[in-house]
């Protein structure tokens, strides 16, 4: 596909377009059913394939005991995320390797910030009114600010679900517009839909279109804190979206599944998705993240798998 | 190539399945094998060997034997010894030994897998996560049929020696679908698989006889189509079963008539794979992918005519385009592959030669720019655009990767264009409303409809073909019936096979018009007051009508006398009835098409007028056979009770609600087979018309009626019975005459859809012989008769079961 390098700028909504979606649930579950069975990552294929899913790792802490200690503990992993002894078996000990990002609750980008002073690992985090979005519009936005005037450059922002169930497009549009104009230049926006929380799939892809087109930098599939967090079909259903938005405006919008994703084969499946339905560039960690506190865990230890031959113990990785 | 490298470029890289334990069992074999007879290996001497290749590196495998007539012999006797046995074994142990059959492919599950991908070609995903569990569902669903047979189908019988014939493309699911059904309800198996994929039909012989089933229940003769011939042409064998190309098909259903065999075939298509403006066109575009590169296209009912709405054909193309250059072919064994290698090279050349007569044709030729494996038999993904009707790689099956495309304007004109072919196996279409997708669903002529999904199979659920692609369903209830026999008939042994075969086929329905005869002794005198003329006629299209010819038949009672004159009817009057029954179809409503409450109404008004004038038939009866007064009453009173039977039957026996894998509903719907010529005995002239009527039109079809040569009088006389029971035009049509000479006509009709022959032998063989011009389905008493007034031989199931074709719809559900 023809892509444009540049920054999402968003379009006027178009209702029409919006209106025009078709998602059969059926053919998505046997897409999905079988996608990853098309595409076995075996061997140093599989072993690339893990080093660059860690990369595009957005290292989550979203909890109600966070703490400093706890965030710093979290920065340290993201800085060295494989064991050096591993990265030199692998000879991607000059690579560089870290994760995509640590994203934590606005009252913790402070501590993130400076725990990651002097690596370009950028702090995310979310805001307005995260995971519900049930707070007053003032709220939410002010979030979004404090979060970046304490050093977040990624703001990881909620819908408002209602907007989505009552079918009010337009105010959807308009939300997601403000909050884009506030991150501004400051900070890029990944824009959740809680697809847990929408009624169909079709949903899922109009509210795509939509945030999309109120100038989203990415679309992610979930707080973590619904029922039903990322599934492949939700997956499949917002990468078609976000590769039918690049077919007509010509801007490449990145794609982030959050929440349940914490094995080694789960990540080698939704790389697999990338690469089927978007393409390679949509692999690299400018276009795709994988929210995940303990995924990263599975990844090394498979890693040590290839490397070694055996297989791993979970105490012999060290903690985040 | 290095992590740090792979980690920059994303490739994918070889992900291959271990051949380790194939390869094994093939040594363990010394890569030589004889035949599966008896639970044992027969090494014949002095026979000869086949290869088998790998298509993907044309490495040799293995041998295989080459049987011959001692061989196929030695199968027959251990099948028949073992079907006395077998076809006694009460149900519920049958089922046991079906269940542990299921279980031991579950046990060797991968070993099967990997060695079908290796004689095949097929992608090991496939073989692994559909081949192979679709064939372990089989005979779990068929143990069920087992446990169920005395108490479900009590009224029938097994037919005995089956002899199946499989093709190359689903070495093991067509093998499951053979000898599931044949063995769980009691009969015994002669596989003859196909020449380039042998191997694993062998190993699944030896798993069954690892499970614990008797010796000679099912026996594996591999060999050429000479070993072919010699199953389907031994006298000992009651029943053939093929699945494989049309014109094979044709030669089988030439080769078997006239002999009392029972015969299925599964044929070729040319599936139309239909996308409406309001489908998920991303959804459609998998739906495609999974329609005609599914193991490499080489699939019967493959959805290889592609039908896309003008107004978004551009958009869906090109979605169909780039979703192409994603496909990736290479190793079957590499677990990251979508297509593997075509089976054979003289295979990989035909479709090769499809392609560049496309091109030919003024098609645009779309191949992607994607790597293929230096050497075997791969073939991309090719789609052939701008392609019109009349195109001959439009109507012709290709059995490869190759789709073609056309637009179509309307609903209407995609279903016209869908149904724009011989075949009739099997139709995808793809729309989010439920009201368009049903109606075109159930409008094309086809045996499996899948809606928003293609290429789905399951035991429960009957496949099978209409027109050109065959007759007889394999899975589901509808499929036992192919194994089936009523539990009175014995089999028919006509062995009917003429001397000189085309002096015969020429004398057979010849025929020279009736000339005018004499009256006997007792004339009118003059003085008394003769009676009016009366001049039965044809009745076509709910007309009265002259023959074609106006030549006159003369009728005689049994005791000589002249009773009548009907038309002698001749080839026109069989077009014209014919176009007529055609008439009642596209009539609005058309007679399928009306609701089986009416159909009954119009039943039960017949059946009210016929007793109404029941005492001058009963007397017409008498006079012409000559039987009792009583018993031509009780032919009446039986014919009125069979009309309340078929009006009973009218509007409950439209199918079921099938109980297959799929996550929303399969639809069995007993659909009318269209047009049935129907020739009639000459015992019990009303009785037998009427039983053989009334169950057609019950069912929805339309037929032409040629009545008893002997007796027609009746039957010209139920015409007004017709007319004034509100029985639409062209709904029944009666042509009288010399019955093989009009049956022939139908026959050779290639309008007709299904012909019913109750006659001599003789006309029985060349019924079946001439319907392998069109595949029409027959019927044919092979000159033995019934008993018309046994509720058992002149009425039920069987009479629904030939009046009907099931069509099977898949609707998947979810929001």
């Amino acid at each position: 596909m023809t892509a444009n390098q540049y920054r999402n700028p968003g379009m006027p909504l178009d209702l029409a377009w919006v209106m025009r979606a078709r998602v059969n649930r059926s053919a998505l579950e046997r897409r999905t059913a079988t996608l990853p069975a098309r595409r076995a990552i075996k061997k140093e294929w599989q072993a690339a394939w893990l080093l660059r899913a860690i990369t595009c790792i957005d290292l989550t802490t979203l909890a109600g005991d966070d703490t400093p200690g706890r965030v710093r503990r979290l920065c340290a992993k993201a800085k060295q995320p494989v064991r050096p002894d591993m990265l030199a078996a692998l000879g991607a000990a000059e690579a560089d390797i870290t994760v995509g990002a640590v994203c934590v609750y606005p009252n913790r980008v402070r501590e993130a910030v400076e725990a990651l002073k002097g690596t370009h690992i950028p702090v995310a985090s979310v805001a307005t009114g995260f995971p519900d979005g049930q707070t007053p519009l003032a709220q939410r936005i002010a979030e979004i600010e404090q979060a970046i005037e304490s050093g977040a450059t990624e703001i990881d922002v909620v819908i408002a679900r209602t907007y989505v169930l009552t079918g009010d497009w337009k105010a959807l549009y308009d939300e997601i517009r403000l909050f884009r104009d506030v991150c501004g230049g400051s900070a890029h926006m990944k824009t959740i839909l809680a697809t847990g929380d929408l009624g169909t799939h079709k949903q899922v892809y109009q509210a795509s279109l939509v945030a999309m087109m109120a100038g989203s930098d990415f679309i992610k599939t979930s707080t973590g804190k619904e029922k039903v967090n990322a599934t492949l079909e939700f997956g499949l259903v917002m990468t078609r979206a976000i590769r039918e938005y690049a077919d007509q405006t010509g801007y490449q919008v990145g794609f982030k599944p959050a929440g349940g994703i914490n094995s080694a084969k789960q990540a080698l499946a939704w790389q697999a998705l990338m690469r089927e339905e978007l393409g390679v560039e949509w692999l690299m960690p400018d276009l795709f993240r994988i929210g995940a506190s303990s995924l990263l865990t599975d990844l090394e230890r498979q890693l040590y798998h290839y490397i070694t031959g055996h297989y791993a113990a979970r105490h012999h990785m060290p903690m985040g | 190539m290095g992590v740090l490298e792979i980690f920059k470029s994303l490739d994918y890289g070889p992900a291959p399945e271990s051949s380790l334990a194939a390869n094994a069992w093939l040594d363990d074999h010394e890569r030589k094998f004889g035949l599966f007879i008896n639970n044992e290996w027969v090494r014949p001497k002095g026979v000869e060997y086949y290869p088998s290749f790998n298509p993907a590196n044309g490495e040799l495998l293995a041998e295989t034997t080459q049987a011959g007539q001692p061989e196929v012999d030695l199968a027959v006797t251990a099948a028949r010894r073992a079907f006395e046995i077998w076809s006694k074994t009460p149900g519920s142990v049958r089922a046991r030994y079906l269940y542990a059959i299921a279980r031991n492919i579950q046990k060797h599950h991968r070993l099967l897998a990997v060695l079908e991908s290796m004689d095949n070609g097929k992608p090991i995903r496939e073989s692994r996560d559909i081949d192979v569990p679709l064939l372990a569902r089989h005979f779990y669903y068929h143990a069920g049929w087992s446990q169920l047979m005395e108490t479900e189908l009590h009224d029938y019988q097994p037919v005995g020696v089956v002899g199946q014939i499989i093709p190359w493309n689903f070495p093991l699911l067509m093998l499951a679908w053979k000898i599931a059904p044949a063995i769980a309800i009691g009969n015994t198996v002669l596989l003859k698989p196909a020449s380039y994929t042998r191997l694993t039909a062998l190993l699944f012989a030896e798993i069954i006889a690892e499970a614990g089933l008797p010796p000679g229940v099912i026996n594996v003769i591999t060999g050429s189509s000479k070993a072919g011939t010699m199953i389907v042409t031994h006298p000992d064998v009651d029943k053939i079963a093929f699945t494989g190309s049309t014109d094979v098909g044709r030669t089988l259903r030439r080769q078997t008539a006239g002999s009392g065999k029972k015969l299925s075939l599964e044929l070729g298509g040319k599936s139309p794979f239909i996308v409406f403006d309001d489908a998920d066109l991303d959804g459609a575009v998998e739906g495609v992918v999974d329609a005609i590169w599914f193991n490499q296209g080489q699939v019967c009912c493959a959805g290889s005519r592609l039908l896309v709405q003008e107004n978004i054909a551009g958009r869906f193309l090109q979605k169909l385009e780039r979703r192409m250059e994603t496909m990736r072919v290479g190793d079957p064994l590499d677990k990251c592959i979508d297509m593997g290698a075509i089976v054979d090279r003289t295979q990989w050349e035909t479709v090769d030669m499809w392609v560049k007569r496309g091109a030919e044709e003024g098609g645009e030729v779309f191949q992607p720019s994607i790597d293929l494996p230096d050497k075997g038999l791969f073939y991309p993904p090719t789609l052939i655009k701008n392609l019109d009707p009349a195109a001959e790689t439009v109507q012709e099956e290709i059995f490869g990767p190759v789709l073609v495309s056309l637009n179509f304007r309307t609903p209407a004109e995609a279903i016209a264009l869908a149904n724009n072919t011989r075949y009739g196996l099997a139709a995808s279409l793809w729309s989010e409303n439920i009201n368009l997708a049903l109606d075109v669903a159930s409008k094309l002529k086809a045996g499996s409809v899948w809606v928003n999904c293609t290429n789905l199979f399951d035991a429960a659920s009957g496949f099978g073909g209409y027109r050109e692609s065959g007759f007889g369903r394999e899975g589901g209830r509808e499929g036992l019936f192919e194994y089936l026999r009523p539990a009175w008939q014995p089999r028919p042994r006509p062995d009917y096979a003429p001397a000189d075969a085309k002096a015969d086929k020429d004398s057979w329905g010849a025929h020279i018009p009736a000339r005018p005869t004499l009256p006997d002794a007792n004339k009118a005198n003059g003085r008394e007051l003769p009676r009016v003329d009366r001049t039965p006629k044809m009745y076509i299209g709910g007309k009265q009508v002259r023959p074609d010819e106006q030549y006159t038949r003369p009728i005689f009672s049994v005791k000589g006398k002249l009773i009548g004159q009907v038309g002698d009817g001749n080839r026109k009057d069989i077009r014209n009835a014919v176009e007529a029954a055609h008439a009642a179809h596209t009539a609005k409503p058309g007679w399928a098409m009306r609701h089986g409450y009416n159909r009954s109404q119009i039943l039960f008004f017949i059946a009210e007028n016929l007793q109404a004038r029941s005492d001058e038939f009963a007397e017409r009866i008498r006079i012409s056979t000559g039987c009792s007064a009583a018993l031509a009453r009780s032919e009446v009173e039986l014919a009125i009770e069979r009309l309340f039977l078929y009006a009973a039957w009218a509007d409950k026996y439209g199918g079921s609600v099938q109980e297959t894998t799929l996550h929303g509903v399969t639809v069995g719907v007993n659909e009318p087979l269209g047009v049935v010529g129907i020739a009639c005995p000459d015992e019990f002239p009303l009785l037998a018309f009427v039983s053989l009527m009334a169950p057609a039109i019950a069912r929805g079809n339309t037929v032409v009626m040629i009545p008893s040569e002997k007796h027609p009088l009746s039957a010209t006389d139920f015409y007004q019975v017709l007319d004034t029971s509100d029985v639409p035009p062209g709904v029944v049509n009666i042509v009288t005459g010399d019955r093989d000479y009009l049956t022939k006509t139908l026959i050779q009709h290639e309008d007709v859809d299904a012909v019913w022959y109750f006659g001599s032998a003789r006309g029985s063989y060349y019924v079946e012989h001439e319907s392998a011009a069109n595949m029409k389905r027959t019927w044919v008493s092979y000159g033995i008769r019934r008993d018309w007034t046994s509720a058992e031989q002149g009425a039920g199931h069987e009479f629904l079961h030939e009046a009907t074709q099931v069509k099977n719809i898949w609707v998947p559900t979810g929001e």
